[in-house]
């Protein structure tokens, strides 16, 4: 069953063959669960190959000689330096540093580029890099595809088992290894994994062809929700936003160094005075005493009371066995060990500031 | 033979002279996916019909179960406080949530029986 006005998957039957069942994300109708259940499918996907349609995610290309120069300037990211088939995380700030959205930028080729961006964010980003492009010789080109993630430490097996070469791919790169595809070995399950954008009937092939093999099986949105929150992943919307900046979100790993204190990029104003400044508060893995979860909007406090951050994401994770949460904390409360409190229907549960991630990241660096 | 009911929110109560065992419905527990987390009453705490009596905790939510009729805590499955999912292997059995003295039967007039409740759900 899906509800009037939401974007249906173009697999959507086989979801509702497989037996999922659905609810509403970001405009889409998603399958959630499918009947082993989100825990099954949490730890099905550290432990083998879990197959997830994400083709709620949108990929762009874009292309042209001026690609490269409207990515460097549409993002704190230097486009140019780039090396073909070399994948960076990366954002979209506004002016104040605010992070519209965030995306996985993939070299191509010499003026050639893909941007998969978040689905609930896709047509805003779109705008953006269009209106960025004004004047630059490029086109940015929303795609038609299907998008499926395989990810586990299995995938790479299930992949080869299926007959996809996964080339020399290491984590965070991505090349086409067909007209039409884009396969980059990335995910959201802090697991080893590929992402692959290709068109209906070649996915239709492809997703029969993994789930075939016993080490595969499809999981829905409710384990990527945990999957992602065990491995300390932001989510768009929830965990970052236009309110939240990348000095805040812990997120500056993923700008240059050069670019921390000069460049031109949208933002760079207000990120240099950010960084110089430091941040007032910080994103941290939060862990709740016992286990009763603490969900998305709870109210931190310290000993006394007082409101030291909140609660951004939260919920279960079935591999780390107890519950999970990430969350904004006072700058000074950031120190892995620190309690705080978080406010759950008048209860305050002790919550310990916990290092991210919560279950060690497994990527095939190479 | 104890009257079973069923409420439109997917409980199910079952009563014995005045004393009510409630749990949610196999089609709630499936609603709901893996549960890791029941809070439980406290003994002796007085409900209206229509207070939050239990919060169960999916993976993913947080849901209220609610006291179908006025009345007292007698006791909590003290059981799921080790294995909440017990709701999902046995919501109408050894997954109860807790029992309660009722203070007037008569407000769980009108609510299904199982051929209704099926029908509500079908």
């Amino acid at each position: 069953m899906t509800d009037v006005g939401q974007k249906k998957l173009p697999l959507e039957d086989l979801h509702q063959a497989a037996g999922a069942r659905f609810g509403a994300f970001a405009g889409w109708s998603m399958p959630l669960t499918y009947p082993p259940g989100v825990m099954k499918e949490h730890l099905h996907t550290r432990e083998h190959a879990g197959l997830f349609d994400i083709s709620h995610m949108k990929l762009i290309a874009v292309s042209g000689p001026g690609a490269a120069t409207l990515l460097s300037k549409a993002c704190p990211l230097d486009a140019e330096a780039l090396s073909e088939g070399q994948s960076k995380y990366t954002f979209l700030l506004t002016e104040t540093a605010g992070i519209i959205d965030d995306l996985i930028v993939t070299r191509l080729g010499p003026t050639r580029f893909m941007v998969v961006a978040n689905a609930g964010n896709a047509e805003k980003d779109g705008a953006h890099l269009e209106a960025l492009a004004a004047g630059l010789d490029c086109t940015v080109e929303p795609l038609e595809r299907v998008f499926l993630a395989i990810q586990g430490p299995e995938a790479e097996a299930a992949l080869t088992g299926a007959g996809i070469d996964t080339g020399l791919l290491t984590f965070m790169t991505g090349r086409e290894p067909k007209p039409g595809w884009f396969m980059s070995r990335s995910g959201y399950t802090g697991e080893d994994g590929f992402e692959i954008g290709l068109a209906e009937a070649d996915a239709r092939a492809l997703a029969a062809k993994l789930l075939a093999d016993g080490r595969v099986m499809w999981i829905g949105l409710a384990a990527r929700d945990s999957l992602r929150l065990e491995a300390g992943l932001c989510l768009h919307g929830q965990d970052i936003s236009e309110d939240t900046d990348p000095v805040a979100a812990g997120l500056l790993w993923a700008i240059p160094k050069p670019l921390r204190t000069q460049g031109t990029f949208v933002g760079a104003d207000a990120l240099h005075k950010t960084i110089a400044l430091g941040a007032a508060e910080k994103r941290v893995g939060l862990k709740p005493d016992g286990r009763q979860p603490v969900r998305a909007g709870a109210e931190l406090t310290d000993e006394t009371g007082q409101a030291v951050g909140r609660v951004t994401s939260g919920g279960f994770g079935p591999s780390a066995g107890h519950p999970v949460a990430i969350g904004y904390v006072a700058a000074p409360l950031a120190a892995p060990g620190t309690r705080v409190f978080a406010e759950v229907r008048g209860t305050k549960i002790p919550v310990d500031v916990h290092p991210l991630p919560f279950t060690p990241h497994r990527y095939r660096k190479g | 033979m104890p009257q079973i009911y069923y409420t439109e929110d997917h409980e199910w109560i079952r009563v014995e002279g005045d004393t009510a065992t409630v749990g949610i419905t196999d089609y709630a527990q499936e609603q709901l996916g893996d549960l890791v987390f029941v809070e439980l009453p406290e003994v002796g705490r007085a409900l209206k019909k229509g207070d939050t009596a239990v919060v169960v905790e999916s993976v993913k939510a947080a849901s209220d179960v609610y006291a179908p009729a006025d009345g007292e805590i007698l006791e909590a499955n003290a059981s799921l406080s080790s294995e909440p999912a017990l709701v999902n292997s046995s919501a109408t059995g050894d997954g109860w949530l807790w029992k309660m003295k009722l203070s007037d039967k008569s407000q769980l007039d009108g609510l299904m029986d199982l051929a209704a409740y099926e029908k509500h759900t079908g």
